[in-house]
């Protein structure tokens, strides 16, 4: 099924998005009030929200430019060092942005 | 990130830790205002009405996924792909809301599902990490999601009345805001041998996907596979 861009057609479109995303923001929360949580339950979850940010991170680290990779390992090291995100990212971003600038 | 004890007063949520939680996140929020201008100018681009764009960032409040569904735009949008496509992407908060739910627990279900309206990743991370340290986190999920929000919204408004400023955003780096931050919180967390192998099955699991599977599966893929080898190679339990 498909709906018009035209009129009130985007609000549809909106709307379905919008109910999709809360689903999923509700979802994960609702599914796990029916689960105990007992020491497994524990490890699993503090395993897995490592994970998630692996996981995102991991494509972007080898499939990315040398500027993304640049920045992304400039961040890590700064963060190891300093332990302090706001100047690690700070420094990343700065990465990017000059081994973008010098190759055009 | 997880403390091993019963969170006790961890879920404390009031005005306060929520503003403490906002004001935390400004910083962030800041670049994420300009993400939402490069949305804004994508979706101008894309033949998107500039009210339609600004209700699409305040109800929806997904970068990711409204970057995506930029694509399907047309004289026509099929439905059933548009809602794949949002899912897929933003299956993610599925596992965000799960590994909040310790601490989601002890509020009531208005509340519970409430603060869930503005999970995201920034303030998921950053609200994890604090529960990770032994500190009541909710403020900033709560807060900092209500910053992001915000920013987010204007950002987006903004794109679509200036968005030629940040046309050129990539070359200065600014699209590396959020992977940078993500890292930074990946980082700051714990960090053990155990962990390191998770987080490298997590890593490769996400690379597999990537590659071999469907779009858009390889957060999920990765971070089940990260959560399966913790789960069967548990730490040795220090109950009290």
């Amino acid at each position: 099924m498909s709906v018009e861009t035209q009129g009130w057609g985007p609000l549809l479109i909106i709307a379905l998005m919008a109910v999709v995303t809360l689903a999923t923001r509700w979802g994960g929360v609702f599914v796990m009030s029916f689960v105990p949580i007992g020491h497994r339950t524990r490890q699993f979850i503090a395993a897995m929200s490592g994970s998630v940010l692996v996981a995102l991170l991991a494509p972007l680290a080898v499939q990315g430019d040398g500027g993304a990779r640049l920045a992304l390992a400039t961040t890590a090291v700064v963060m190891l060092v300093l332990k302090k995100p706001l100047p690690a990212i700070a420094a990343g971003i700065l990465a990017a942005a000059v081994f973008r600038q010098l190759s055009v | 990130m997880l403390a091993t004890d019963t969170p006790l007063r961890q879920h404390e949520l009031d005005r306060h830790l929520v503003w403490i939680g906002f004001r935390q996140m400004v910083p962030i929020a800041v670049f994420v205002m300009v993400f939402g201008a490069a949305f804004g100018l994508a979706a101008m681009q894309s033949g998107l009405d500039p009210a339609w764009i600004v209700i699409m960032s305040t109800l929806v409040f997904a970068g990711a996924a409204q970057f995506a569904t930029l694509d399907l735009w047309g004289a026509q949008v099929p439905m059933l792909a548009l809602a794949l496509t949002v899912f897929a992407i933003n299956a993610r908060h599925l596992l965000m809301g799960a590994t909040l739910y310790p601490w989601l627990r002890p509020l009531p279900l208005a509340r519970r599902y409430g603060v869930m309206v503005v999970a995201s990743d920034a303030n998921w991370a950053l609200a994890m990490q604090a529960f990770g340290r032994g500190e009541p986190g909710l403020g900033v999920l709560l807060g900092g999601g209500l910053a992001l929000w915000l920013f987010w919204v204007l950002g987006t408004w903004l794109g679509t009345q200036v968005g030629d400023l940040i046309a050129d955003g990539r070359r200065w780096g600014l699209d590396m805001v959020m992977g940078c931050f993500l890292l930074a919180m990946v980082v700051g967390g714990q960090k053990n041998l155990r962990m390191l192998l998770i987080w490298l099955v997590a890593a490769g699991a996400s690379l597999l996907a990537y590659r071999y599977l469907p779009e858009n599966s390889h957060v999920v893929v990765g971070a089940l596979a990260g959560g399966l080898l913790g789960m069967t190679w548990t730490e040795q339990s220090h109950e009290r």
